[in-house]
Order: C-alpha cells, then sequence, then structure tokens
C-alpha cells in the first residue's frame, strides 16, 4: 500500500480540485449577477429580471456544492496534517477563521435572501444582497489565497521551538497578510474566477442560440457574459505578468521548473510547446530565445538560476508535470484573449449572434477557463514541493502521526466514491436547468426590443 | 501574563471558542433536529413546508461551524490537530454526512419524482440524525476524557470512541436537538401540521428529559473530573440548578403552548450545557484518561500573545456583524412559512 504521505497529499489534492470546480464559478457568476440585476434596476425590462432569477438557480446549485466540499478542505487540515496545523495555527488559522467570520457568514445569509426574498424584501434589498453575496465570495477567496500565499511566500512571522514542537508565530499581521505574492496571486485567482463564471453565462447563452430557444434572454445574458469576459481576459495577462514576476524573485527553483531550466548560467528561453527529461536534466521544444530571462529580468540577455541551483531533495520531483501544466494554462488563457476580442469585434459589427461555429465553440468553451484554473493551481502547488510551507516544512513533516495508511485509504475511498456521485448529479441537475431555461415573464421580450430600440434613437424610456 | 479585564488571552480564547460552539450548538441545532425528525411528515406538502421553514436559514447557521472550526484552529492549532486527527473516522463520516445534508436539501425538489424525492428525505434524515449523533460522540468522549500519551498521542482505537457514556451524550444531544427543532418548526407552521407538531414536541420533550436525567446521574457517577470544579467552586452550582429549572420552564412553556418562549428556552439550555461542559474541562481543552497530568490545558496549546490578541480584535469587529446579518436574515424570513414558486 502506498505511503500515508502519499494517500494523504493524493486525498488532499482530489479533494481540493474537485472543490475547486465550484468557487471560482460562484465568484465569476456573482459578478454577472450583479450586472444583470443592476441591468433590471436600472431598465426595469423584465427581461433582466428573468435572466437573473435563472442564473440565481443555478448560482444555488454551485453555491451548494462548493460549501459541502469547501468544509471538507478545512477540516482536512486538523484530520490529515496535524503537525502542518500546528506549525502555522498562529498565522494559517487566523486567516482562516477571517474567511468564516468576515466574508462566508456575509454570503451565506445574504444568499438566503437572493434565492428566497424575492417576495419578502424590495427591489433595492434584494439587489443589495446580491452584491453582499457577490462581495462575500471575493472576501472569501481574499483570506484562502492569503493562507496559501503565505506558504508560498512566509512572512511577518518567526520561529518558534524546535523538531516536532517547532511552530511560526505571526510578528507583524499586515506584513503576514500582504506577503510578497498575496496581492498577485489573489488578483490573478479572481480574474480566473470571473472568466470561469462568465464563460458559463456565455456558454448557455450560446446554446440557446445555436438551438434557437429564447433567443432574446440568450443575447443579453451571452452580452453580460462577454463583457465580463473580454476584461478579464486581457487582465489576467497583466496578473498572469506579475504573478511569474513575484515567482522568479521569490520561488526560483520554481519558475525554473515551469520552463525546465536546469542551468543557472544560461539564458533561458521562453517554451511555446515542449517535455522536460527530467532524468537528463534536458529540455527540447519550440522556444522564445531569451523568453524567461526577459520574463525575470528585463533582459533577453540575463541568466536566470535554473534548478541545478536547489539541491535535488529540496526541489520539485515532477518537473515534466509543472512544465506542461504552466504550458496548458498559459496556452488557454491566450485562447481566451482571442476568442472574447473576436467575439467583441463581431458584436460591434453585428454579426456575433449570426456565427454558427462561433457559437459551437463557446457553447465548449466553458471548460477552457476551468482547465486553465486547476492546471494553474497544480503548476503552483507541485512547483512548490517538497515543501508545505516554503523553506520552512517539508510536505513530508507536517503529516497526522497518529493516522495510518488504512484510515486515510478508507476516507480517499469514501471520497472519491461520493464526489463521483455529487458530480454525476451535479452535471444531471445544471443539464436539467438548462434545458428547461428561464422562466419568461410576458412581453419581456418585445419591451426589451421597444427600449433598445429607443434606446439607439434617443428616446429614453418614460 | 498579559491580561484583559482580569481574564489571560488563552481564557479569552476559550470563551470565543465556547461562544461560537453555543452559537453553532443554537442555531444549527435547530435545523438538524428538524432534519431528524423530517421522516415523521408523510404528506408531500408538509415534507416541504418543514424544510423550506429551514430553507433560507441553514447555511447561516452551519456558517457557525466553519467559523468555530477556524477559531479552534487558530486560537489552539495543538488541540486541533490532536482532535480532528484523533476522531479520524468520525470526523471523515461527519463530513460525509454534511455533504449529503446540503446535497439532500438542494437536490429534493429539483424533481417531481416520487422515488426521487423519497430517496433525499430519507438522506435528509439519515445525515441530519448522523451529525447529530457524531457531534454527541465527539463530545461524550472530549468531557469522558481520551487515553492521550505524553507526546499528545492517542492510543485508543475507533473502539475506544464508543463507551456507554460517549453514547449516551450522543443521545442526549440527538434528544436536545430534536426538541429544539421541533420547537422551531411549530413556530412556523400552522393548521394541521401545526397540530401535529404540537405533539412531535410534546414526545420530544419526554425524550430530552429522560436523557437529561440519565446523563446528569451518569456524569456525576463516571466522570468525576467534572463535579471537581464543583467542588472548589460551590458558586457554580447555579448552573446545573438553572439547567434544572429552565427544563421545568421548557415543559411549562410546551404545556401552555408559548412557544416563541419555550424556542428562547430551548436555546439557553444548550448553551446552559455546554457552559457546564466548558466549566468542567477548564482550563484543559483535552483530558488525557492515561494520565492526568498529559492533558492539554488551553495555556499549551494556544497561540502566540500577538496572535490571540489579534484574533480577538478580530472577533470583536466580525461576531457583531454576523449577529446582524443573522438577525436580518431570520427578520426578513419571520412569521410562518409560505410556499411559492423559489421554494424548495
Amino acid at each position: 500500500m502506498p505511503s500515508v504521505e502519499i494517500l494523504s497529499r493524493i486525498q488532499f489534492a482530489f479533494t481540493i480540485a474537485f472543490h475547486y470546480i465550484y468557487p471560482p464559478l460562484s465568484i465569476g457568476l456573482g459578478l454577472c449577477l450583479v450586472i444583470m440585476e443592476g441591468l433590471y434596476l436600472r431598465t426595469g425590462l423584465a427581461l433582466y429580471k428573468d435572466i437573473t432569477r435563472y442564473w440565481i438557480k443555478i448560482f444555488a446549485l454551485i453555491f451548494g456544492i462548493g460549501v459541502a466540499t469547501g468544509i471538507v478542505m478545512e477540516f482536512e487540515f486538523g484530520t490529515n496534517w496535524a503537525t502542518y496545523s500546528h506549525y502555522v495555527g498562529d498565522i494559517f488559522g487566523s486567516a482562516l477563521a477571517a474567511e468564516g467570520i468576515f466574508a462566508f457568514a456575509m454570503e451565506s445569509a445574504f444568499l438566503g435572501v437572493l434565492l428566497f426574498g424575492w417576495n419578502r424584501v424590495n427591489k433595492g434589498v434584494h439587489f443589495f444582497s446580491t452584491c453582499m453575496v457577490a462581495l462575500g465570495s471575493i472576501f472569501s477567496a481574499l483570506w484562502i489565497v492569503i493562507a496559501n500565499s503565505w506558504q508560498q511566500t512566509p512572512a511577518g512571522f518567526r520561529i518558534e521551538g524546535h523538531d516536532l514542537h517547532a511552530r511560526a508565530v505571526v510578528t507583524d499581521f499586515w506584513e503576514m497578510v500582504l506577503n510578497p505574492s498575496s496581492v498577485d496571486r489573489f488578483s490573478h485567482v479572481i480574474i480566473g474566477s470571473f472568466l470561469a463564471g462568465s464563460f458559463l453565462v456565455m456558454s448557455v447563452g450560446a446554446w440557446y442560440i445555436l438551438k434557437q430557444r429564447f433567443v432574446k434572454h440568450a443575447q443579453a445574458m451571452f452580452k453580460v457574459g462577454l463583457s465580463v469576459a473580454v476584461i478579464a481576459a486581457l487582465m489576467q495577462l497583466f496578473t498572469g505578468h506579475r504573478s511569474a514576476h513575484y515567482v522568479s524573485k521569490y520561488q526560483p527553483a520554481k519558475l525554473a521548473a515551469m520552463e525546465g531550466h536546469y542551468d543557472s548560467s544560461a539564458v533561458a528561453p521562453m517554451y511555446l510547446v515542449g517535455w522536460v527529461d527530467n532524468k537528463n536534466e534536458k529540455t527540447t521544444g519550440i522556444k522564445i530565445p531569451g523568453g524567461l530571462s526577459f520574463l525575470a529580468h528585463g533582459s533577453f540577455s540575463a541568466p536566470v538560476e535554473g534548478l541545478r541551483a536547489t539541491p535535488k531533495e529540496d526541489r520539485p520531483g515532477a518537473v515534466n508535470f509543472v512544465f506542461q501544466m504552466y504550458h496548458i494554462m498559459i496556452s488557454i488563457g491566450m485562447i481566451l484573449i482571442g476568442l472574447t476580442l473576436l467575439a467583441v469585434f463581431l458584436l460591434w459589427r453585428k454579426k456575433l449572434f449570426h456565427q454558427r461555429w462561433l457559437m459551437i465553440i463557446f457553447a465548449w468553451a466553458v471548460v477552457l477557463p476551468q482547465i486553465a484554473n486547476q492546471v494553474g493551481w497544480y503548476a503552483a502547488e507541485v512547483g512548490r514541493q517538497p515543501w508545505v510551507v516554503y523553506k520552512l516544512l517539508r510536505t513530508s513533516d507536517a503529516l497526522s502521526r497518529k493516522v495510518t495508511g488504512d484510515q486515510v485509504m478508507f476516507s480517499l475511498i469514501l471520497f472519491t466514491l461520493v464526489y463521483l456521485l455529487l458530480f454525476t448529479l451535479f452535471m444531471y441537475l445544471l443539464t436539467r436547468k438548462i434545458q428547461h431555461g428561464p422562466d419568461i415573464s410576458e412581453h419581456a421580450e418585445t419591451e426589451y426590443d421597444g427600449y433598445y430600440h429607443d434606446n439607439l434613437t434617443y428616446h429614453p424610456k418614460s | 501574563m498579559e491580561t484583559i479585564l482580569g481574564l489571560d488571552l488563552p481564557t479569552w480564547w476559550f470563551l470565543v471558542i465556547g461562544g461560537l460552539i453555543t452559537g453553532y450548538g443554537v442555531l444549527d441545532g435547530f435545523d438538524l433536529g428538524a432534519g431528524a425528525l423530517h421522516l415523521f411528515f408523510k404528506k408531500e406538502e408538509s415534507r416541504r413546508l418543514v424544510l423550506n421553514a429551514i430553507g433560507p436559514v441553514w447555511d447561516g447557521n452551519e456558517v457557525w461551524l466553519v467559523i468555530a472550526g477556524g477559531a479552534l484552529f487558530a486560537g489552539f492549532p495543538l488541540v486541533y490537530g490532536v482532535v480532528l486527527s484523533t476522531f479520524y473516522i468520525p470526523f471523515m463520516l461527519f463530513l460525509v454526512a454534511l455533504i449529503f445534508r446540503a446535497i439532500s436539501i438542494e437536490f429534493r425538489s429539483k424533481e417531481p419524482w416520487l422515488w426521487w424525492r423519497k430517496m433525499w428525505d430519507i438522506s435528509y434524515t439519515v445525515s441530519s440524525t448522523g451529525i447529530t449523533l457524531l457531534l454527541g460522540l465527539v463530545l461524550g468522549n472530549l468531557i469522558h476524557g481520551l487515553p492521550i500519551n505524553k507526546e499528545h498521542e492517542f492510543t485508543g482505537n475507533l473502539l475506544t470512541f464508543f463507551n456507554p457514556y460517549a453514547i449516551l451524550i450522543a443521545f442526549t444531544t440527538l434528544s436536545l436537538f430534536m426538541l429544539h427543532g421541533a420547537i422551531y418548526l411549530v413556530m412556523k407552521t400552522e393548521n394541521r401540521l401545526y397540530t401535529r407538531l404540537t405533539v412531535i414536541v410534546n414526545n420530544c420533550s419526554k425524550f430530552f428529559i429522560l436523557c437529561f436525567i440519565l446523563t446528569s446521574m451518569a456524569t456525576l457517577i463516571y466522570v468525576p473530573h467534572m463535579t471537581h470544579q464543583f467542588k472548589t467552586h460551590p458558586e457554580l452550582f447555579v448552573l446545573p440548578m438553572l439547567a434544572v429549572l429552565i427544563l421545568l420552564n421548557i415543559k411549562r412553556n410546551i404545556d401552555a403552548r408559548k412557544y416563541y418562549t419555550a424556542f428562547l428556552y430551548s436555546s439557553i439550555i444548550t448553551a446552559c450545557l455546554l457552559i457546564l461542559f466548558a466549566v468542567g474541562l477548564y482550563p484543559n481543552i483535552v483530558i488525557s484518561t492515561t494520565d492526568p497530568t498529559y492533558s492539554i490545558s488551553i495555556y499549551a496549546a494556544a497561540s502566540s500573545v500577538k496572535s490571540l490578541k489579534i484574533m480577538l480584535l478580530i472577533a470583536a469587529i466580525g461576531t457583531p456583524m454576523v449577529i446582524g446579518y443573522t438577525v436580518f436574515l431570520f427578520w426578513t424570513f419571520r412569521g410562518k412559512v409560505k410556499l411559492n414558486e423559489m421554494s424548495y
């Protein structure tokens, strides 16, 4: 049987990867909901009310699974990683508690109003609740990313005790919160989430357009999704660059693994595609010469620290994996920029919704940001190995000492079965909801046409 | 050591976590209890009504568990690791039950088919009951104490948890939550369902009183360290006496059909029992049955003074906000539950 360490790592990776399907969707959908309901409040058009109510229902489905799988994550630190919990509790625990008290409580309470409050509160209060839910989901991500970033670039702490009793103790709260990677990683994560949510909205809209169902509603939701997606896709270029820059400064071994760069004295290329042979420490592929040098140091001829600068036992083992995940993320990022810019251009030319082929692409493109979000995290987390807290605590030392392989095997099988069931149910219910479509108010479409027609001819609605 | 209002920081933090767990017990207690009772209602409309009675609030209630967990992690990381890894299998089952409960509530109404709804109804009751029993089991073992060695490592096995005392506490927790949930539901319903619930409330109160008496006796006889505190501080005897008085008050209010007051008292008794438990433990959190000196005290487990101070500040800012949202939510959905097109 595999060791407790391997089993615990598989379990954590599996449960967090599964969990991470949902929060980015909630965060992205939250923003789309604010825009949709905001448009409803501003224009008074029933069509916007229809699509808001429709997406709230889907939001609830996604949010529910996100919460259920998220609680697992919180408690898994204690069950499987007791030594880690003791080591980082002073810091990580406070971020987690802050997440619960500042973000999650707000999100959950206002969600109740969002879902069940249409007839209980007035439009303004309902919109306020929508904003609070969206904001809560972003704050939630903020604290979690802060906690994770501290593991990547620890700051504002000192170590007390040694060996098994060692622990990190906070010395400067703000330095800990604003550790060198917090801001860059948070913005990268949030924009990735906006992409996940907005592409889901566009995917459903595109599918209706292809099927010639709810066409007006579908176009309206597609436009909302596109407006978020195009800005997010472009901004992701910037935050991605910032993130790579911090990695080059604070986690050189991770960056070297991402590009399969071994030799510290050499100018480092940037690969478009490639393959790393970690055994012979060789990377082959199509590359931009000096690309990584430019990314890290702003010069195409500067040498970049390679993997060999780090002793073998202190650097990630799965170099090719990190390389591939990182490159998949970047490729998808580029595709998303291209797709959204093209869609905006065609929308401006008033041709967008006639392009069947593009609608087919958008209907399927929902998986792209999902994959990018997943593989981006794989690169970040596997690239940090063998450390759980960078350069301070090894993953192999972080385990619960009294938990046995049998126990972890049991829970791993249990979670695998439960999550498979959960995912099947989720996909089934989501598909059913999409097939059912929004409940359409009377005159919603003619009213919508009238409004925008009037707007175009400079006769605002009275 | 630094003190605030005469209490040292670990004690303050012990109080904060106690408060959060109490908040969780009072709030999620009633919706877990409602879940445990769910299958007693046979008609589809009744089941929908009792489900929607907790519909807008259950998720907010569960947040208290997340916050309490985070607070324990932050305040007493050692205990967080020891307790969760010791109760590895029970906690894994607990987490799975939480998942099933959430999806049962969420998925039940998504399809009209009889088998579909029946399946989620069963899953809802089984998971709600399971969560409550597991919480009670962990609580019972913490009151009773665990075989913990000098290195704070658990030396027992899975069967260690299933001692008679812990099992009794598990059922007492279940009876308390069922009573609490039944009173909540009776407040939220009308007509025939209301009449049916008044009978259920009565039965639940009998079940709880029986468990209460058994638990009191068992604690006095089998768990001497729980009563130790009372010998040195006789003024604390006011607490168990208060619990008995409140219990009588619950019964009296139920008989008089004053369910709002009864709900208030069933909330207070939940708090009262948890306070009794906390008083019995203090200043320890995990009691070792192997050797009392191996017990983990709040001082050994606490985070640094600086961290505790920051966290107290966060709690001081955050708690009123959380209470504010909770009040806003309950106020928005006050009164009898009605079904509409957005309902479950």
